[in-house]
């Protein structure tokens, strides 16, 4: 979004925006081993839930995916599948260095190394693996950046579909994911709608 | 066990009898004659239980070698006994006899070897098909000639700005950096 859009934003879009960062259903897709540090950040002791944010347990209805750790080729097709099943808005939260630069698993034959090559991140958590304050933090400066209305990576995926696309057909070929990305495109208002 | 060893070397020439606890033996067929060795063991000598099958690769020697660990249960009053056969298949040829009739659940190590290692096993159920990797086009890549670091670089791309420290050096520049070398 330019900055004149920015600052031109409407009342209503303003208290929209409020409302939305507190109330934030997370799908957590937990591979690796960075899933042990989400317990602990859910339950009493930091408590994710005084900041608006619960486990919620399908895509349809979650607004944050975090990708808790390394992505295998395999894992990759079903993270692209659940996360097209999403609603917008959608942000996807990279968590710890596998989903940064590979981590620990920068030569493996089987898994990715950049996960913003595939899906659009709007919020990596750095850390090998990132604490519960870590996490807490990372999760609030994305709320900030809904409230201010930067959190829009998630348009780039149906802009930028073709790159996406080409990077995910260089790891695992052809995949019908049962989407239409462009009529989703068109829905969002993103991109402009075919009639044919 | 001495008994169980050289009744073994007699009737197919097993050689390099190896305790290696109690309860853990190894020993070493020829592949012609593995798996007669096998039906012998798990018929007549109460070895009826196929615990573990992997392949080795050692390239050094140009073999794969196959181990099966199969255990008697019933031995010294139920406290049992593990035999671990090994048998050396030719790394350029690699091909071995199915077992999935005498242990059905075999069919299950051998399609992973036939993935990973390239090993084939004619006749043995639904080896052919993906065991864990889905459209893998490259070498089998448990071989140890495989380069998985030249696999990674030309199949995922990488995020620039990664460097790696000897860390010896590293942490003498960190923390007593006016040391001699």
């Amino acid at each position: 979004m330019s900055e004149k859009e920015l600052t031109q934003r409407k009342a209503w879009d303003k208290v929209l925006a409020s409302l939305k960062k507190r109330s934030l259903w997370m799908l957590h897709y937990c591979t690796g081993c960075g899933a042990v540090e989400l317990p602990p950040t859910m339950t009493s002791r930091f408590d994710m839930e005084r900041f608006g944010i619960m486990p919620m347990v399908t895509p349809r209805q979650a607004d944050i995916l975090l990708i808790t750790g390394y992505l295998s080729v395999k894992t990759l097709k079903r993270v692209i599948m659940i996360y097209e099943q999403m609603q917008g808005p959608k942000y996807v939260v990279g968590f710890g260095s596998c989903t940064i630069n590979g981590g620990m698993y920068w030569n493996s034959y089987t898994t990715i190394k950049s996960l913003d090559r595939y899906l659009p991140v709007e919020q990596y958590i750095a850390g090998c693996m990132p604490r519960p304050e870590a996490i807490i933090a990372g999760f609030n400066s994305l709320m900030d950046k809904i409230g201010r209305g930067e959190a829009n990576s998630w348009k780039d995926y149906y802009t930028n579909y073709d790159f996406y696309r080409e990077n995910q057909h260089h790891v695992f070929g052809e995949m019908e994911t049962h989407h239409d990305i462009k009529s989703d495109g068109a829905y969002y208002g993103i991109l402009e709608a075919r009639y044919e | 066990m001495i008994k169980l060893a050289t009744e073994l070397a007699a009737r197919y020439g097993s050689r390099g009898w190896h305790n290696q606890r109690p309860d853990l033996a190894s020993v070493q067929i020829d592949l012609s004659r593995l798996h007669d060795a096998l039906a012998w063991l798990k018929d007549n000598m109460g070895y009826t239980h196929l615990s573990f099958m992997t392949a080795i690769d050692n390239i050094e020697r140009g073999v794969f070698t196959l181990t099966y660990t199969l255990r008697n249960h019933a031995w010294n009053d139920g406290k049992g006994h593990s035999l671990m056969i090994h048998a050396d298949v030719d790394r350029s040829k690699p091909e071995v006899d199915s077992i999935h009739r005498l242990w059905g659940q075999a069919w299950t190590y051998q399609r992973e070897m036939k993935e990973w290692y390239g090993i084939d096993f004619p006749g043995s159920p639904r080896v052919d098909e993906e065991f864990v990797l889905e459209g893998w086009e490259g070498p089998p890549m448990m071989r140890r000639d495989f380069d998985s670091l030249a696999y990674s670089d030309a199949t995922y791309a990488e995020r620039p700005g990664r460097v790696s420290h000897d860390p010896e050096t590293y942490m003498k520049e960190k923390l007593y950096p006016e040391a001699e070398a």
